[in-house]
């Protein structure tokens, strides 16, 4: 079981927890966090208000708010999940939540990116095996997986899924370097070059003020 | 693979390091900044000790959060209000340039970047916003980012990424009269879907793109992304020179001899590769509106909703859900649709071509009973010279809200918001599920001139029955 409050950190080896299953395409940001919950310059409280226009609607039968769901880590989608808006709020609120893992078809990119800098995989699969995926952990609701990044697995007591993390993205993870800030200004001989070789940075440069 | 397009020239210029994983580090030229994606990254830069590399390549404006209404400090929204003092806080400790409301300069992050100038061909350009792919209609890279990424910005004026393929997209023939660049987008997104474009970028080409001013390009870059794709760009042109030429904060001098030869050398060459090619015929587009919970739900004005039956089985299930969030049937026209409320705005369609061509329609004719019907300029600049050039008066004569800058009810951040099940035209972007700022609200996606018409009938409306049938809707008929 993941605790909600500690955060991934290091290298990512393996995600335990249960699963959550999440049906539907095109899933956008929006709906993950409504834009409202945006007003903040914290992500503390985002976790509350995860997919919360979503769940009103549904009235207590939303996947998030069902009681053998509460404890999930892992949480497996279906095609282009996390499309539309670049907010990092999405992450941070599934993340806050106590998602730690994300299963699914596909993934918009900026989502995806925006995850892996949180240190949460998003793995893929066919939709054959999503959809065997989903209705597999709805008639075992109980149960206790574990996705292995290395492997590329996702099981359970006798039950085994090959999913697919993208190589680049996998080795961040196993090395813990999915945190690019220190990699970045570790650069900075190389970056100051780059300043100097662009010409609208040099000869035709113009002052912002 | 591609190569020799602007995409792959921009990128070689601008790579600083290829990173373990298969990222390259790419050096980013502009950073724009606004109030909603910022501060996390303002405060996870200083949780590490770090400073800000590039402030003098860094640009903060206000936009999400402000009211349309009355911009008097403190906001009446504690929260909104919070969040601008926190900008203003982390620009000034930061020494970054700030333009915030009554600057003359603020406005839309993607709005204000192109008018001053400082959006220029070859630049990568990064902001926490996905609709940051808006600057590629200079022939920049540009691509909206998370707030972790906003951080490393800050920290090292570079980004850790992935190069994406590339495809073209020819947009062969002439737009037909009042057809724009909204519905050339729109009809873009509608055939290739809103995932098609996920690992790529898109370069728009061809006579229709060419045609196009500036503004109007900057409204099919801009939507790039509601294709999937975080990047959507076109080739440096005299257009895009001649519009640079009288920004601010363009090259000017001998430096814009300079700036414009090597602008010219940065267009993809012409015996350029692409990973993927597509060619569609701009004279077979209509005036196209959005009836689902996605962008890429759409049909030409004249076209009835598509019936369950003909739809892919893979397009089924979100389908049936539009049609229950919409109230919609299957099959039946769009054309005629009682609408509630009028947005005319957002980085989409809030510049002023935009509101010309809303203005044209609205001129002379009154706002249908019943319907609000309200206008936000991109820009204070854009403000401005809608009153200079009158278009204001010809708003509120016809019935319509002439409010302050801002993204506004685009994503209802601020005080514009529908109300429960209301129905907007809006010139916005998305047409998400609570997207308008009411969690059962609904919203079809249509060009300026639509909501206009829209506006003036009270329904969705084919505008080109409301104008004499010139280019774009350049006269209009007086009621």
């Amino acid at each position: 079981m993941t605790s909600k409050d500690s955060f991934p950190q290091g290298s990512i080896l393996e995600i335990n927890g249960k699963c959550i299953v999440l049906k539907g395409d095109d899933i956008d940001t929006d709906r993950i966090i409504p834009a409202r919950f945006l007003k903040c310059v914290n992500f503390n409280e985002l976790g509350e208000h995860l997919f919360q226009d979503d769940r009103q609607e549904l009235k207590g039968e939303h996947p998030f708010d069902l009681k053998e769901n509460r404890e999930s880590s892992i949480l497996i989608v279906n095609d282009n999940f996390g499309c539309g808006s670049s907010r990092e709020h999405a992450p941070q609120a599934l993340m806050r939540w106590g998602i730690r893992a994300i299963v699914g078809q596909s993934f918009a990119e900026i989502f995806y990116g925006n995850c892996l800098a949180l240190g949460i995989p998003c793995a893929t699969a066919s939709i054959d095996i999503i959809n065997d995926l989903q209705n597999h952990i709805q008639s075992n609701q109980s149960s206790s997986w574990t996705l292995k990044i290395q492997k590329e697995t996702l099981s359970s007591a006798g039950t085994l899924y090959q999913i697919n993390i993208e190589p680049g993205s996998l080795e961040m993870l196993i090395t813990g370097r999915w945190d690019a800030t220190s990699q970045l200004i570790s650069k900075s001989e190389k970056i100051r070059q780059k300043l100097e070789s662009l010409p609208y940075l040099t000869e035709f440069h113009k002052e912002i003020k | 693979m591609s190569s020799g397009t602007l995409y792959d020239k921009v990128w070689d210029l601008h790579r600083v390091a290829e990173l373990p994983g298969g990222a390259t580090q790419l050096l980013v030229g502009l950073h724009l900044i606004h109030e909603v994606t910022s501060p996390q990254a303002f405060a996870a830069l200083e949780d590490k000790g770090l400073r800000v590399l590039c402030p003098q390549r860094t640009l903060a404006t206000v936009d999400h959060i402000v009211p349309t209404v009355n911009q008097e400090r403190p906001f009446a929204d504690s929260l909104a209000e919070e969040m601008l003092s926190t900008l203003e806080k982390n620009c000034k400790k930061h020494d970054i340039t700030l333009y915030s409301l009554g600057s003359g300069n603020q406005g839309i992050v993607h709005v204000i970047a192109p008018e001053l100038g400082l959006t220029q061909p070859g630049m990568t350009i990064a902001c926490g916003d996905s609709h940051t792919s808006t600057h590629g209609a200079f022939g920049a890279i540009a691509f909206g980012i998370g707030t972790s990424q906003v951080r490393d910005v800050l920290a090292s004026q570079s980004l850790a990424i992935k190069k994406l393929k590339v495809r073209r997209i020819w947009i062969e023939g002439h737009l037909n009269s009042g057809v724009y660049a909204k519905d050339l987008i729109l009809h873009v997104i509608r055939i290739l879907g809103v995932k098609g474009g996920v690992g790529y970028a898109y370069e728009f080409a061809g006579p229709a793109i060419e045609d196009l001013s500036m503004e109007e390009r900057m409204t099919i870059c801009n939507m790039a992304i509601e294709g999937g794709a975080r990047c959507g760009y076109i080739n440096p042109d005299e257009i895009t020179f001649e519009y640079l030429k009288r920004c601010p904060k363009a090259p000017s001098g001998k430096a814009w001899d300079r700036a414009v030869s090597w602008w010219e050398s940065l267009a993809s060459d012409p015996d350029c590769s692409f990973d993927d090619d597509i060619h569609i015929d701009a004279s077979e587009i209509a005036p196209t509106i959005t009836w689902g919970i996605t962008p890429g739900q759409a049909i030409a004005i004249h076209e009835c909703m598509p019936s369950l039956e003909s739809l892919e089985q893979n397009e089924l299930p979100i389908a049936k859900e539009a049609f229950l969030y919409m109230d919609l049937k299957p099959g039946t026209a769009i054309k005629g649709l009682p609408i509630d409320v009028c947005f005319i705005g957002s980085c989409t369609n809030g510049r002023l071509s935009d509101l010309h061509a809303a203005a044209q329609i609205a001129k002379g004719r009154q706002v249908a009973k019943g319907i609000k019907a309200f206008v936000v300029p991109g820009s204070e600049k854009v403000a401005k010279e809608a009153v200079q050039q009158g278009l204001d008066k010809i708003f509120i004569e016809a019935g319509f809200e002439w409010r302050q800058p801002g993204c506004s009810m685009c994503l209802a951040m601020n005080p514009d918001k529908l109300e429960g099940r209301q129905i907007s035209a809006s010139s916005s972007n998305r047409n998400f599920k609570g997207r308008q700022g009411s969690a059962s609200g609904r919203t079809l996606l249509m060009s300026p001139a639509m909501v206009a018409a829209a506006a003036i009938t009270g329904k969705v409306t084919d505008v080109r029955e409301l104008f004499i049938n010139t280019h774009r809707g350049q006269q209009i008929q007086t009621p």
